[in-house]
C-alpha cells in the first residue's frame, strides 16, 4: 500500500514538473562551428518570424527549407550571404557580436527543435 | 440514530487512512493544477534553462527572452503558443514582405479541400493565409504541382515531414492539431471537392 502511494507520488510528481524545452522551431547549426572552436549557432525562427516574413530568407535570400542543407560559412557570412545578408550592420546588428549567435551548449547536434511536435520535424 | 456512523470514522483505522489518502490525492492535484495555470501564465521556457542556449555565454543577457516577447501576441496552445495567422492579420505584428526593393509580392485567396480522408473530416488548404506568409515558389512545384490532385499528398508523406508537414511540425503549428486541417465536417458536406469559389 506504502509502496503504491509511493510511486503515484513519484508519477505525479514527474508529470507536474516542467521539462526543459527548447522554443519551437530553434535551429541549431553545428556542422562546423564547434569542430572550429567556437559555441553552436542557435537561430530562432520565433524572433525573425515576428520581423520578416518567411519569404524574405526562404525565397528573396534563397535559404533551402530544410535544416543542415545550407551550407553557411563564416566567410560567406561577413561577405553578406547567409545571415550576412541582415547581419551587416545595416538591416540588424553586424557579425562582430559572435556570442549573439554562438550561443549553444557544447555537443549539440544540428537540427530543428521543438516541444509539441507530432513526432516530426522532419524525417525521423 | 447516527452513532453507527460516527463509530464508523472514529473507529475505523481503515476509513482514516482512506480519507487521509484521498485529501492527499486532493492537494497533489490541486497543486499540478496550480502548475498548470503558472505554466499558462507564462508557458515559454526560458533562454538560460532551454537545454539549448549556454547560460555562460558570453551575450545570453543581450538576447531576448520568449516569454517577454510573445506574451502580448494572440495566445495559442502549442508551438510557439502564437497564432501567428490572428497575429499578422490584426496587425500586432507587422512583418517585413521583402528586403530587396523589386521583389514582387502575391497573396492569393484560393481554398481547397481535400476529401480522401477516410471517415474523417475533410481537409481545408487556405492559399490566403500561407501566401501571407510564403512565396508561390516555396510550395510550386517544387512540393506540390500548381494543379488540384496533381500531387498524391497522404496523412503518412506529411508524417514523414513532407508535403504539408515540411513546415508543420517544424516552424508551423504542430501535427497534433488535427482539426485546424481537417476542419470541414464531413457529414453536412453538400459543396464540391477541389479549387473553391473565393468568397466576395
Ligand atoms: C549572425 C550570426 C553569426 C555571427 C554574428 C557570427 N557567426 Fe560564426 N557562424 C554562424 C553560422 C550560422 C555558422 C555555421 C555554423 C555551422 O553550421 O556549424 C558559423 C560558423 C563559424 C565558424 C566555423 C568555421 C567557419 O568559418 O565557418 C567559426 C570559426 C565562426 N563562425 C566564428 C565566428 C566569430 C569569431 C564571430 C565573431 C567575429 C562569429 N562567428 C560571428 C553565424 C554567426
Ligand atoms: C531570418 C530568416 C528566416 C525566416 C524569416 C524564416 N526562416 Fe525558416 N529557416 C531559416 C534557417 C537559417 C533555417 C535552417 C537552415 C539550415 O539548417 O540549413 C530554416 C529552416 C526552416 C525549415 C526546415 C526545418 C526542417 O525540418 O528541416 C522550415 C520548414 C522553415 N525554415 C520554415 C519557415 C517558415 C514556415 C517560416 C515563416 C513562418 C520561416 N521558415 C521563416 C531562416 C529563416
Ligand atoms: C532577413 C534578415 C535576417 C537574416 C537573414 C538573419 N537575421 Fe538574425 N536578426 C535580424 C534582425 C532584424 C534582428 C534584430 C536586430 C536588432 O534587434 O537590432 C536579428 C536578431 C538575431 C539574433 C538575436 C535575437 C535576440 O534574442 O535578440 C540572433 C541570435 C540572430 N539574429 C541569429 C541569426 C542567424 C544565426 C542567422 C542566419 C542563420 C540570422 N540571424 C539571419 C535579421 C536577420
Ligand atoms: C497540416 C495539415 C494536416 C494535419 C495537421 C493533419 N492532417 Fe490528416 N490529412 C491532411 C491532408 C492534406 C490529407 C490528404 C487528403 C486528400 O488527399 O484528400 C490528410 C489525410 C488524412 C487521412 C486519410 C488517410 C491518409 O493517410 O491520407 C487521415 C485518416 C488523417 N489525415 C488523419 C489525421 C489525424 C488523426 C491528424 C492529427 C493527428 C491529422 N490527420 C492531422 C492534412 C493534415
Ligand atoms: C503552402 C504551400 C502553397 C503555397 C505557398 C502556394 N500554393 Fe498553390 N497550391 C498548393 C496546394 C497544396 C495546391 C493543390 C495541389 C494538389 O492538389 O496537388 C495548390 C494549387 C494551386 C493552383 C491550382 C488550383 C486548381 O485550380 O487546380 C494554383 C493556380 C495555385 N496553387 C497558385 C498558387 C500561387 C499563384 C501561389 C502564390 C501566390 C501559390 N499557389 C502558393 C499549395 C501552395
Ligand atoms: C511551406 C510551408 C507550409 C506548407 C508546405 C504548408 N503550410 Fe500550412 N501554414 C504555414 C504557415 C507559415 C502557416 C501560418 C500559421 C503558423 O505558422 O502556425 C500555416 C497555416 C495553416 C493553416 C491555418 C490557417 C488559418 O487561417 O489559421 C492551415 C489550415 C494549414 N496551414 C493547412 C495546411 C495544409 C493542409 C497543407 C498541405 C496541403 C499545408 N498547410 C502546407 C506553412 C505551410
Amino acid at each position: 500500500m506504502r509502496f503504491v502511494r509511493l510511486s503515484t507520488l513519484c508519477l505525479l510528481l514527474v508529470l507536474c514538473v516542467p521539462q526543459a524545452e527548447a522554443e519551437y522551431a530553434d535551429v541549431v547549426l553545428n556542422r562546423t562551428a564547434e569542430a572550429a572552436g567556437v559555441r553552436p549557432v542557435i537561430y530562432p525562427h520565433w524572433f525573425h518570424r515576428m520581423r520578416f516574413r518567411c519569404k524574405v530568407c526562404h525565397s528573396e535570400l534563397g535559404f533551402v527549407m530544410r535544416a543542415g542543407a545550407n551550407k553557411i560559412d563564416m566567410a560567406g557570412i561577413m561577405e553578406g550571404k547567409f545571415c550576412g545578408m541582415c547581419h551587416n550592420g545595416e538591416i540588424a546588428w553586424n557579425v562582430e557580436h559572435c556570442d549573439r549567435c554562438h550561443s549553444g551548449l557544447p555537443g549539440l547536434k544540428s537540427g530543428i527543435r521543438g516541444g509539441d511536435s507530432a513526432g516530426g520535424p522532419g524525417y525521423w | 440514530m447516527n452513532s453507527a456512523d460516527d463509530n464508523l470514522y472514529r473507529n475505523s483505522p481503515r476509513a482514516w487512512s482512506l480519507l487521509g489518502r484521498v485529501w492527499v490525492l486532493g492537494l497533489l492535484l490541486l497543486l499540478s493544477g496550480a502548475q498548470v495555470l503558472a505554466g499558462e501564465a507564462n508557458p515559454w521556457v526560458r533562454l538560460e534553462a532551454d537545454g539549448l542556449h549556454d547560460p555562460k555565454g558570453g551575450a545570453i543577457r543581450d538576447l531576448q527572452q520568449p516569454g517577454e516577447a510573445l506574451a502580448p501576441l494572440p495566445r495559442d496552445v502549442v508551438g510557439n503558443m502564437v497564432r501567428w495567422v490572428e497575429a499578422l492579420r490584426t496587425g500586432v505584428i507587422t512583418p517585413r514582405t521583402n528586403i530587396l526593393p523589386d521583389t514582387k509580392i502575391q497573396v492569393l485567396d484560393l481554398d481547397i479541400i481535400y476529401p480522401n480522408t477516410g471517415n474523417y473530416n475533410f481537409v481545408r488548404f487556405p492559399h490566403k493565409a500561407h501566401t501571407e506568409w510564403l512565396d508561390c515558389s516555396n510550395c510550386h512545384d517544387a512540393i506540390f504541382a500548381k494543379k488540384y490532385r496533381g500531387t498524391t499528398i497522404s496523412m503518412a508523406n506529411i508524417l514523414e515531414g513532407r508535403q504539408c508537414g515540411q513546415c508543420h511540425g517544424a516552424v508551423s503549428f504542430p501535427l497534433t492539431e488535427c482539426n485546424r486541417c481537417h476542419s470541414v465536417d464531413s457529414q453536412n458536406f453538400a459543396g464540391k471537392f477541389g479549387p473553391q469559389p473565393v468568397a466576395k
